[in-house]
């Protein structure tokens, strides 16, 4: 492995200024369990890892009922889940942070980790997506967010500007009749990469037949996560039946531009598509109506 | 005892109560292994140690036309750089493995190191040993390899085509015991024929043609490969390696390196998992050269990458199966071609392939092609029950196909056809005393198959199997203490608890407990000569030789006692540890007593056995499998699994049935997951446990195990190898259960998600 | 090459400082630096479990940690699990359900174990296969493996 220095600054402005300092050689150490591998791999050549879990920005999991969640970019999985009530509250963001690798990964991996990975098959980013969620970015000027769907830009590949980092994500607190869901197909039952990723989400009318939002979200179709608007199109306003649900399936299929590789053909990732948007939309609306 | 002789059932000892055999007894390695402190290969720790690493082939297929490592040398840190060059010139050498027999020792040297072609991605070049093992790395970026790139032949049918790129320029077949005049991929071709297979087309009712396919798959060995060198300057070498035979490493390394046997001692450490895998050399002669142009002890360990890309695997393979049977759902002729990939060098195991294919089955007219073909992937090795598994799946998925088409029942066809002792097997040999039809029918009346299966999308598969296993040389040394205990040295490394299922045989006879044996693994300067563990001979060979050493000892102290009590010593018997006349007048020792005793006389008991039994006797399983798939996704979920297998003799009936349970989930990944993915410039792209998907403990039930003992004559108590057998079935198996649940058959292995997807929706 | 780190941290209940360059892994420094090889390196990617640690009460891979993140924290391995009266419950369910064949995977699923029972005491079938998913044993198709973990189960709510 290349050397690099670690550094593990305890503000956020010490590690703004040493992402300054070091611009794209740096890079913020999260859970490790992608970065790490990447540099002793050499697919990432570095000379500075800050490290972000002594940041209190980034290790904040609170939840407020007006401004709802503040989930930190280093806030491991087993926090979000051990959290009795947070959990509950954002279900697809709870299913996501269960299912990334096994147990020693999800004791280090964090959301924001995840998202800054950008991969494409990235298991917390569609479901971030269909919790609508917004990233906090710093950087010397200031802070500004942006949408989690508009983070990426291709894989391994993000907005982050060389000298930004991300704090934090920010959600809004669930609406009445709420429900949202994220699974993933993969071969074994656990410890694999998506072969394809769904999150859903669902605002239904009191009568808890009628969607009044919806988002629909894939990984692993296309050179980033996507946010299908064309499958929610399918879905807000009308009832939610087979017939609708077969129409947001089919516009993910239309959506999903997969590649072939290892993990899966081109063929059966558009499939899968269908398939998994079918199912996180049904357990989406079991979520909404138990609420 | 002569170690060649068959033992008559009659007269063995499998009639009596055992007070050893058939418990389960803590293994005496275990602490060490739950503790932490067992050594295995990448834990060796020596003084002034460096750290190797090896350069290995971006390419698949490619000449290397020069390596510079001058500026490798350079960096701080580094102690030496070594190529193929600094291996003796091989020649036309050649090396005896043993168990895979006599092998041309270039491509051996070259496996090892490429002189002036790689023939696989990840095929070494060169390699570094320097002060840790990051700057190790660091230098290998400074090495600069130029390459010509040649096209690489993944694919063993395109492999065997006539205007085939070559990998080798003078590889010529062995066309049916001729040589070939031009030079080809395919190394050899073989035949077996029995009967006339004209005939028995001609007297079947229902004929099926078919073609099955096997992706290349890994041992997948949690331990990478490890050895450590110390060569020191007056010529003697010293290795700490995790290998399945320390004195397979010798001879390899002798021969490679021309270094002479006596100054090479090989230091077999615990071995993390070998499944055949850790047969041949790879970092050996590599840390041997760098230790000695370093002169200071060298480790070469592995990651996880070279391990995939340049070890195992075994092969991918080619079936094109043709059988007949009648409408009463008798076999009448059975026709094949088996062609397996070798890898990048000759050698696969096709002919074991060929042997297994129909064993569980008496076939009379048969003829079975066998094809050995080189391809751009690392050269194979041995993967437990080495080629049944590819030819076997093929036999016993068209046998399924045949139960459907005659409605009948499986464990029925295979009793009606299965085979027993006298049956001509296809090498013209007839089978001994085998357990065949036993397993079939302790499948057939198990609770699991008794119980119908219910539910949407589920099917029950059953599928047998067969492994030949293996005799070969084994030694042990054994010491009486003053104690009475038993110091038990034995050439057998231990991958799966073999120290107490030896140990084991030696303390019946003895009639002492087994904690009194204490048994450890020596090096080859300190035991007999002893071949692989491998085989499934461990049990079998290497405890008859402990059991050999028993009688020894036991007839060493009725000769003692005898002297003490100036009586003859057929007037003396030794039963539960305690030596005693028989002649009325009630004189009695224990063990104990008289260990100590002439201990202190200074008469040492003890006793060094080398045995090579032929009567192996082959090994039989029958399986069952339920399972559900999801119709969408493609998805095989595993429900019920039960294994039936006939152990001749289940010595440590607990690590009987872990071998069996290891085997069926070894079986169940080959089936749904394993396979290496290659590109079309034949990189290797899933050379991680990430990607190349292993079985995990979420994607599996309990393994349900029933031991079948039909004694194996061939052993003083009836031991039959254990450990291959159980991963034959299972492929064909669960192909037989999906096929039974929705309708679709599929002969391609692995029947991954993807591929389900597809054969159903081809059959809609 | 970068500057050496020095790190003090409690590992196995004692009290250690050591230096390691900051590339160096968690595993790395505890089987080179500490001696401590019971922790094994089977894939060095987080994708099999044979280094499985408890670092601050969490199991985590240590090939996936860096050495110098564990200033100040608490580490426990498998050589710190016997104590002074002898065995681990978990370590000796393991010997007598023969849950190990070649052992290497061992050390990580009895950690693994550990973890798990100190988290949900009577966990299920299910919750073990669950939570041993990121710990690979290519020998014994895991069933011994976890009849081995439920049988220690109420003999650590006896020690308890």
């Amino acid at each position: 492995m290349q050397a690099f220095d670690y550094v593990a600054p305890k503000s956020l402005s010490e590690a703004v200024s040493l992402l300054e300092q070091k611009g794209e050689r740096a890079r913020i150490l999260s859970g490790g369990t992608d970065l790490i591998v990447q540099v002793r791999e050499n697919r990432r050549d570095l000379d500075l890892i800050v490290d972000g879990k002594k940041i209190a920005e980034l290790m904040e999991l609170s939840f407020d009922s007006q401004s709802g969640l503040t989930l930190g970019a280093c806030v491991p999985c087993v926090r979000f889940y051990e959290d009795a009530r947070i959990s509950q509250l954002y279900p697809g963001l709870n299913d996501a942070a269960l299912l990334i690798g096994g147990t020693q990964i999800q004791n280090r991996a964090s959301f924001g980790g995840n998202l800054c990975n950008s991969s494409p098959a990235a298991d917390s980013i569609p479901a971030l997506i269909a919790h609508s969620a917004v990233c906090l970015i710093a950087g010397s000027g200031g802070t500004h967010t942006v949408a989690v769907e508009d983070f990426c830009t291709g894989p391994g590949r993000n907005v982050l500007g060389p000298k930004e980092l991300l704090v934090s994500f920010h959600i809004p607190p669930p609406p009445k009749h709420f429900g949202a869901h994220y699974l993933r197909f993969i071969p074994r039952n656990e410890m694999d990469i998506a072969v394809v990723g769904c999150g859903a989400s669902l605002e239904m009318e009191s009568d808890l037949r009628t969607v009044k939002k919806a988002r629909v979200s894939l990984g692993a179709v296309a050179p980033t996560p996507l946010l299908v608007a064309e499958a929610a199109a399918e879905l807000e306003g009308r009832e939610l039946d087979g017939g609708a649900i077969e129409k947001a399936a089919a516009a993910a299929r239309a959506a999903a531009r997969p590649i072939t590789d290892m993990r899966g053909t081109e063929e059966y990732r558009v499939h899968l598509a269908g398939v998994l948007t079918r199912r996180a939309l049904e357990k989406s609306l079991e979520r909404a109506k138990e609420e | 005892m002569n170690p060649t002789q068959t033992m008559d059932p009659a007269k063995t000892e499998v009639e009596q109560k055992y007070k050893v055999i058939g418990t389960r007894p803590i293994r005496h390695d275990g602490v060490d292994k739950v503790t932490g402190r067992a050594v295995y290969g990448a834990d060796v720790q020596l003084p002034g140690m460096l750290h190797g690493k090896v350069l290995r082939s971006p390419h698949a297929h490619a000449r290397v036309k020069s390596v510079n490592t001058e500026k490798a040398e350079a960096l701080y840190g580094v102690k030496a750089v070594m190529t193929a060059a600094d291996f003796p010139d091989a020649g036309s050498r050649t090396a005896n493995l043993g168990e895979l027999g006599e092998v041309p020792l270039k491509p051996m040297c070259d496996n090892v190191m490429a002189s002036d072609k790689v023939v696989y991605h990840g095929h070494a070049v060169a390699a570094v040993a320097a002060t840790s093992p990051h700057i190790a790395e660091e230098a290998l970026k400074l090495i600069e390899v130029e390459y010509e790139v040649l096209p690489p032949v993944m694919d063993v049918l395109k492999a065997m085509e006539e205007d085939s790129p070559l990998l080798h320029d003078d590889l010529y077949t062995d066309e049916l015991g001729e040589k070939s005049s031009k030079p080809s991929n395919v190394a050899s071709h073989s035949r077996h024929v029995l009967g006339d297979i004209n005939q028995g087309f001609a007297a079947a009712d229902h004929i099926l043609e078919r073609e099955y396919r096997c992706a290349t798959v890994h041992q997948g060995y949690i331990e990478p490969h490890a050895a450590t060198a110390m060569w020191n300057p007056d010529g003697y070498l010293t290795m700490w390696v995790t290998t399945q035979g320390a004195f397979t490493v010798r001879t390899s390394v002798h021969q490679i390196l021309e270094i002479p046997v006596s100054k090479l001692k090989v230091i077999p450490t615990e071995i993390g998992g070998g499944f055949g895998g850790k047969i041949p050399v790879y970092g050996e002669p590599v840390a041997a050269v760098l230790s000695r142009k370093a002169r200071r002890p060298v480790k070469v360990v592995m990651d996880r990458t070279e391990v995939f890309q340049a070890t195992g695997p075994t092969s991918g393979s080619y079936v094109k199966l043709k059988m007949g049977v009648t409408n009463e759902g008798r076999i009448t002729a059975a026709e094949t071609m088996l062609a397996y990939e070798a890898g990048g060098y000759p050698g696969s195991v096709v002919s074991l392939g060929g042997i297994c294919m129909f064993a569980p089955y008496n076939v009379e007219n048969l003829t079975i092609d066998m094809y050995d073909v080189v391809v751009n992937k690392p050269k194979t090795a041995a993967y437990r029950a080495p080629g049944a598994p590819n030819s076997e799946f093929a036999a016993e998925c068209m046998i399924d196909e045949f139960c459907e088409i005659l409605d009948m029942d499986p464990m029925e066809f295979r009793l009606k056809n299965g085979a027993k002792e006298g049956d001509i097997q296809c090498h013209g040999i007839p089978h001994p005393r085998i357990g065949c039809l036993e397993t079939t029918e302790a499948a057939r009346d198990c609770e699991h198959y008794q119980t119908p299966l219910e539910g949407p999308n589920r099917g029950r598969g059953v599928a047998s199997g067969y492994w030949v296993n293996a005799g070969l040389t084994s030694s042990v040394t054994a010491r009486l203490n003053g104690d009475g205990t038993v110091t038990l040295q034995e050439g057998s490394t231990d991958i799966g608890g073999t120290r107490t299922s030896i140990a084991m045989q030696l303390a019946e006879v003895l009639g002492i407990p087994v904690e009194d044996v204490v048994p450890s693994v020596a090096d080859t300067d300190s035991v007999g000569y002893t071949e692989v563990t491998g085989g499934s001979r461990v049990t079998f060979a290497t405890g008859w030789a402990a059991y050999n050493a028993g009688q020894s000892i036991r007839s060493q102290l009725i000769e003692q006692a005898a002297a003490i009590w100036k009586v003859d010593k057929d007037q003396v018997s030794l039963a539960d540890g305690v030596i005693a006349t028989t002649n009325g007048d009630s004189k009695s020792i224990s063990i104990k007593e008289l260990a100590a005793d002439l201990s202190q006389k200074g008469i040492d008991i003890g006793s060094r056995e080398t045995v090579t039994p032929q009567n192996h006797g082959g090994a039989y399983a029958t399986h069952i499998v339920d399972v559900e798939v999801d119709p969408d996704t493609g998805k095989v979920t595993i429900l019920r699994y039960t294994a039936v297998q006939d152990a001749g003799r289940a010595i440590h009936p607990s690590y009987v049935e872990g071998q069996m349970q290891g085997g069926v989930v070894q079986g169940i990944g080959w089936a749904l997951n394993e396979e290496y993915y290659y590109n079309e410039d034949g990189h290797l792209m899933n050379s991680s446990f990430l990607d190349y998907r292993m079985p995990t403990s979420l994607d599996l039930p309990m393994i349900e195990t029933i031991i079948v003992e039909v004694p194996n004559p061939g052993h003083p108590y009836g031991v039959r190898g254990v450990g291959e057998v159980p991963i034959v079935p299972p492929q064909a198996a669960v192909s037989n259960a999906i096929a039974r649940a929705v309708g679709t058959r599929l002969g391609d292995l692995p029947m991954s998600p993807q591929r389900v997807v597809k054969a159903l929706s081809a059959k809609s | 090459m970068a500057a050496k780190v020095h790190v003090t941290a409690t590992i196995n209940g004692e009290p250690v400082e050591f230096l390691c360059e900051p590339r160096q892994s968690l595993l790395e420094v505890l089987r080179d630096e500490l001696k401590l090889t019971g922790s094994k390196e089977g894939c060095n990617n987080g994708n099999c479990g044979a280094c499985s640690v408890i670092l601050d009460g969490l199991l985590v891979d240590a090939c996936i940690v860096l050495g110098a993140e564990i200033d100040g924290c608490t580490v426990e391995t498998i050589e710190g699990l016997m104590g002074p009266e002898g065995l681990h419950p978990l370590q000796q369910t393991f010997l007598e359900n023969a849950a190990l064949q070649c052992g290497v995977c061992t050390p990580g699923f009895i950690m693994a174990g550990k973890a798990l029972l100190e988290k949900k005491p009577q966990a299920t079938e299910g919750d073990i296969r669950h939570w041993c998913a990121g710990n690979l044993c290519r020998c014994t198709g895991y069933d011994k493996i976890v009849r081995a973990i439920i049988d220690a189960e109420p003999q650590l709510e006896v020690k308890k």
